[in-house]
């Protein structure tokens, strides 16, 4: 589930994610039932050579999806259907958004159109 | 008095740029075929002839991709080439008409870096007229800063045409609204606006078309080229006379098609790969010190009756 980054500000980063997402899961009355809920996750994808790596992700709802851009150009995540939508990310910036609700999830890259991906959200 | 080959005629005109011009190479029209040399054979060929252009020709120049505010290793100051690249207009013999900024102005499209952009080119002391490209699209708006610095007397996203000297010359979009998995797009409003435009214009009249992105397939792998430019084509086929200019790929390639020439330049901030040469479009990391061969400016000379226009592409170094 979890991509393995060198850096330890990542690293320390996605720690931080992950903490803050299952205490919200397990603090949640609404969430304390549910099977789902505990599945908190976090995704990465990396933008890399102008493509989204891995392009296709599978992921339970409430995953949070990170996308970081590690190219000198800059990049942006936007769904298909307008559903999201970051700012231009220069390098090394990084945008986040929590996939709640089971679908597929398709986005592209409003500066270089021919960069495309896709989020499957289904429970496990 | 007059010489009456075009060759000569053409080499006459462009012999006004090339006293500035470096180790550029030089592209001629001829027939609809081009052909380049490069300055040192084209000067060695034409030095002993060199006289005057004749009177009522003009020349402007193309500047592309300038990305200010880009300050990564392969060009860690975008600011200080497009200023070298002004200087090298500003040497030029003859003064061009105006300037055509083709795209990438900013590379964030951040208020800062579209003012510097703005003080430096406007050192040049000619006009300037603009078209965006994917970059200066980035502000919160999606191109409403661009809009409001360049966008008076243009229609929807930027585009608008004007006549200098006999010429007709049309300013595209093909950056704005991107599609998914799609290049470079200009839209039914645009497609339609262009065809009122060129309607009714004698198919005798030069055309030069500029827009950021190639209107032509370069390379599709890498989304270099746009959607829908054969309706655009489409429309330009029955001009005698059609040159197409963009920027967007930082480097110089061309294509004949008909009457219709296509022609990509340079960037003055940095290169980018040859198609499909590297893994990637981004920006092509090069010694320091061929950084400048790989950047550049574009003269155009226009000789009246004479088509078709003459291009000298001339390096930074
Ligand atoms: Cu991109």
């Amino acid at each position: 589930m979890f991509a393995l980054l060198s850096r330890p500000t990542h690293a320390a980063w996605l720690t931080l994610a992950f903490a803050v997402s299952l205490a919200v899961a397990i603090c949640h009355p609404a969430n304390a039932t549910s099977p789902a809920a505990v599945v908190a996750s976090v995704q990465v994808v990396q933008i890399k050579n102008f493509a989204f790596v891995p392009a296709i992700v599978t992921v339970a709802p409430g995953t949070t999806v990170t996308w970081t851009n590690v190219d000198e150009d800059p990049h942006s995540v936007v769904a298909n259907d307008k559903g999201f939508r970051s700012r231009a990310l220069d390098t090394q910036d990084r945008y986040s958004f929590t996939f709640t609700k089971a679908g597929d999830y398709a986005y592209f890259c409003s500066l270089h159109p021919h960069m495309t991906g896709k989020i499957i959200v289904k429970p496990r | 008095m007059d010489e009456r080959t075009s060759d000569r005629i053409d080499r006459r005109g462009m012999l006004q740029c090339m006293g500035w011009a470096g180790t550029g190479a030089l592209y001629m029209m001829s027939g609809g075929i081009a052909s380049s040399v490069t300055l040192d054979a084209a000067l060695a060929a034409t030095r002993p002839g060199a006289r005057l252009a004749p009177v009522g020709s003009f020349s402007f120049l193309q500047i592309s991709d300038s990305h200010v505010g880009f300050d990564k290793p392969a060009n860690p100051d975008a600011r200080a080439t497009l200023r070298e690249a002004v200087a090298k207009a500003k040497l030029l013999p003859v003064k061009p008409s105006f300037i055509l900024h083709t795209g990438d102005i900013s590379h964030l499209s951040k208020d800062a870096e579209f003012a510097d952009a703005d003080a430096i080119i406007s050192e040049a002391g000619i006009p300037v007229f603009h078209v965006p490209g994917e970059h200066d699209m980035l502000d919160e708006g999606g191109g409403k800063a661009y809009l409001a610095r360049y966008g008076k007397d243009t229609l929807g996203a930027g585009w608008y045409s004007f006549d200098h000297d006999g010429v007709h010359f049309v300013a595209l979009v093909n950056v704005a609204n991107l599609q998914p998995g799609g290049m470079g797009h200009l839209g039914d409003e645009q497609l339609t606006w262009l065809a009122k435009d060129l309607a009714g214009r004698s198919a005798s009249t030069p055309i030069v078309v500029f827009a950021h992105i190639p209107l032509w397939t370069v390379y599709a792998d890498w989304g270099w080229g746009t959607d829908d430019s054969t309706q655009a084509l489409s429309l330009l086929r029955r001009f005698g006379s059609v040159t197409i200019l963009n920027g967007h790929i930082h480097q110089i390639i061309q294509k004949v098609e008909g009457n219709i020439s296509f022609h990509s330049a340079r960037s003055t901030a940095y290169p980018q790969p040859a198609p499909g040469a590297a893994a990637s479009p981004g920006p092509l990391r090069v010694a320091t010190e061929s950084l400048h061969g790989m950047l550049g400016i574009r003269t155009a000379t226009v000789v009246p009756g004479r088509e078709p226009i003459a291009l000298i592409d001339a390096a930074l170094g």
